[in-house]
């Protein structure tokens, strides 16, 4: 699972679902005809380009336009009484369905969510109740498949209501697995899912691969606050000098630059075992500790001020940018997020402050 | 309906009726709420995400990343 992409700067308007996603891309291998005409059928392997495609959204490089078209597929040989498994549209979570459904033979109605995974899109209400209607009616599923059941991702819950489903178009909703690589056993258990099928987890390595954009994310207030601490750094006896802001500008921005890493690296990967419940909490230890190690580091450099500044800095920044990987876990809850916001913004910009007086002030010491 | 969507498991259902059982794992999905036929429980879902809050506060609109899509 993957909450990465409800950050995404998404906009773009509404994309109408025909014509502007071409239906003939690398994943399409042919033609099923059905009573409803014919449907592209996509094959299970994953290539080079979707592997880029991938690495590129992971960076956050053209991830609100990284969609296929929405419409019926097939996946192997599906016939009339083959199931039909719901999605959205973005291109990465199309991937994991063709990769990990691989030896099914199914249909895969995907749904205009606009380029968002199945559960942003869901608490969205795009991937949502009515969209369900619109692509059953558009592709005309009831004749080509004689049953009439879909199934959803579990995830997509949240925007769409089962019963208002079967209301609206005849189709009964029967929620699978959180996983789509648990949807094998869910049919073979006649569509039973186990409890751990139904859980959300969010293990290391999903915790790893959801880094990288919290650091691009973070590239534009950073170069803003750079250029703050290099004219912040000018400040001394002399007024302002170009000299010192160099000189105590660039470990300055090296210190957010520690920061930084620490919130939106450290912290991430290290979640379960920082201490505490709080996300600011967790950021501002993980930052201490950095800062500390930095600061016994070069012990023989730093002054006094300029030590503790680099420690309360540090441990500010981290647990501000830690607060905002918030949006990317699977359990957080918005009146918990806000809670504690209000409580750790008070604390990180008082810190912020201190830092910055000590720090200016350690200049006119010398 | 609503033990099957949770992705926490904060239902239990006992003789057709659910129960609570873990509040404090609620995320306020709203997958409950919104798959509850008989309209059992309500949540204000909503995402769990700093910057949105943060945008939320400062536009004065609901809490939503980026544009809402």
């Amino acid at each position: 699972m993957d909450k990465s992409v409800k950050a995404s700067p998404c906009c773009g308007g509404s994309f109408s679902s025909k014509g502007e996603i071409p239906r003939e891309e690398g994943f399409v291998d042919g033609r099923v005809n059905t009573p409803a005409g014919p449907v592209p059928r996509v094959h299970s392997r994953i290539g080079s380009r979707d592997l880029l495609g991938r690495w590129k959204v992971r960076w956050g490089i053209g991830r609100d336009r990284y969609r296929v078209a929405p419409g019926l597929y097939a996946l192997g040989a599906p016939d009339g009484n083959a199931p039909v498994l719901v999605t959205a549209n973005y291109k990465l979570t199309f991937d994991v369905v063709r990769r990990d459904a691989a030896g099914l033979d199914a249909w895969i109605l995907v749904l205009d969510t606009r380029g968002i995974n199945v559960w942003c899109a869901a608490g969205e209400g795009t991937f949502g109740t009515e969209e369900v209607i619109r692509r059953v009616t558009e592709t005309r599923l009831s004749e080509v498949v004689s049953h009439r059941r879909l199934i959803l991702p579990q995830l997509g819950a949240p925007g769409v209501a089962a019963h208002e489903v079967r209301k609206g178009c005849g189709f009964s909703v029967a929620y699978g697995p959180v996983r789509i690589r648990d949807v094998r056993s869910f049919l073979d258990a006649g569509m039973k899912a186990t409890p751990a099928m139904r859980r959300v987890v969010f293990p290391t390595i999903d915790r790893l691969v959801l880094t990288p954009v919290e650091i691009t994310g973070m590239l534009r207030p950073a170069g803003g606050a750079a250029i703050g601490l290099f004219l912040l750094a000018g400040i001394g006896p002399d007024v302002f000098s170009l000299g010192a802001a160099w000189q105590r500008g660039v470990p300055a921005v090296l210190a957010l630059a520690a920061g930084i890493l620490a919130g939106a690296v450290v912290t991430p990967v290290l979640l379960p075992w920082l201490p505490g419940r709080a996300f600011s909490v967790k950021g501002g230890l993980a930052g201490g500790v950095l800062a500390a190690c930095a600061v016994m580091w070069r012990r023989g450099a730093l002054e006094a001020p300029a030590a503790l500044a680099l420690l309360l800095a540090m441990a500010a920044v981290s647990s501000f940018v830690a607060m905002n990987f918030t949006g990317a876990t699977p359990f957080t809850s918005p009146s918990g997020v806000e809670k504690e916001m209000r409580r750790a913004l008070p604390v990180q910009a008082g810190l912020t402050v201190l830092a910055g007086l000590l720090w200016v002030g350690g200049a006119f010491l010398r | 309906m609503c033990a099957q969507v949770c992705p926490h498991g904060v239902f239990a259902v006992a003789r057709g009726k659910a129960r609570i059982l873990d509040r404090d794992a609620c995320m306020e999905c709203g997958a409950c709420a919104r798959n509850c036929p008989a309209d059992a429980i309500a949540v204000h879902p909503g995402v769990g995400c700093a910057s949105a809050i943060m945008n939320g506060w400062l536009s004065g609109s609901k809490p939503s990343c980026g544009c809402g899509g």
